[in-house]
């Protein structure tokens, strides 16, 4: 099993701040196929990923099979400050599940 | 232990599958769910019925989609969708030549910016719709991306 990983950014630029996410997963779209034997590789994305700052949902994301390997995701919110966290969790089709916190900067 | 939650998972996104497709829940109440329906219907207008509930959208130009003109791997096609609307409610992306057009939706907070920044794969080259639901409206814009090589499959 890959290792399950999110790597945070926040930066807070004037009221904005802007939380960049990078993800560890195989995002696999269950079309592709194993070359040697021939058989279909079992799909295995991520489904949900929540965004949360001080208990409330800033971001809820749902996703498909066409997002890349290794996920990215950016987005930006107002009302948060420095020294604050920020927590952002996934779950998959198979049940797994990360989550992980960052300080804003 | 991972066996267990495993199978506890499965069943209860089955069930909440079932309720959403038979229409027992309202759109605003599946927001926690994941929108089985919208991620297998095969057209845009079925995607959208299913992830948004309506299809009808009206073009805007409020709504830049930075994207590169030619991908040259279909597999990682970075994208930036931004806003200026306020009371923005969701963001869809929607890639119309890919099995599956929807590729991401996301419910925004209060305090959440209309904008967005992901990653995707495209089959071939296609058209990328993103859609803005603000105040209730439904609102689209669109960009050809060409595709060199495409990320599904293979």
């Amino acid at each position: 099993m890959a290792k399950k990983k999110i790597r945070i950014r926040a930066k807070m630029k004037g009221e904005v701040t802007e939380v960049k996410a990078l993800m560890s997963h195989p995002m696999e779209t269950g079309l592709r196929k194993n070359k040697k034997t021939g058989e279909k590789i079992p799909a295995h994305f991520i489904q949900d990923i929540t965004c949360e700052y001080k208990g409330a949902q800033v971001l809820v994301a749902h996703w498909g099979v066409a997002i890349s390997k290794n996920p990215y995701l950016a987005f930006k919110f107002t009302g948060a400050a420095k020294g604050d966290t920020i927590k952002v969790s996934w779950n998959d089709n198979k049940g797994e599940s990360a989550s992980a916190e960052a300080k804003i900067g | 232990m991972k066996r267990r939650s495993f199978l506890k998972g499965t069943v209860a996104s089955s069930i909440l599958g079932v309720a959403a497709g038979a229409g027992l829940l309202t759109p605003q109440s599946v927001l926690a769910a994941w929108p089985k329906a919208a991620f297998e219907a095969k057209t845009v207008d079925d995607g959208m019925q299913a992830a948004l509930g309506a299809s009808d959208v009206t073009e805007s130009g409020d709504i830049n989609i930075k994207a590169p003109d030619i991908a040259e791997n279909g597999a990682v096609v970075p994208i930036t969708i931004s806003t200026g609307m306020s009371g923005v409610e969701s963001i869809a992306i929607f890639i119309e030549k890919n099995p599956v057009p929807l590729a991401s939706s996301y419910d925004l907070g209060p305090n959440t910016e209309g904008f967005i920044s992901c990653r995707v794969k495209m089959g071939k080259t296609s058209d990328l719709i993103a859609i803005v639901k603000s105040e209730g409206k439904l609102y689209s814009a669109k960009k050809m991306i060409k595709v060199t090589i495409g990320g599904c499959g293979g």
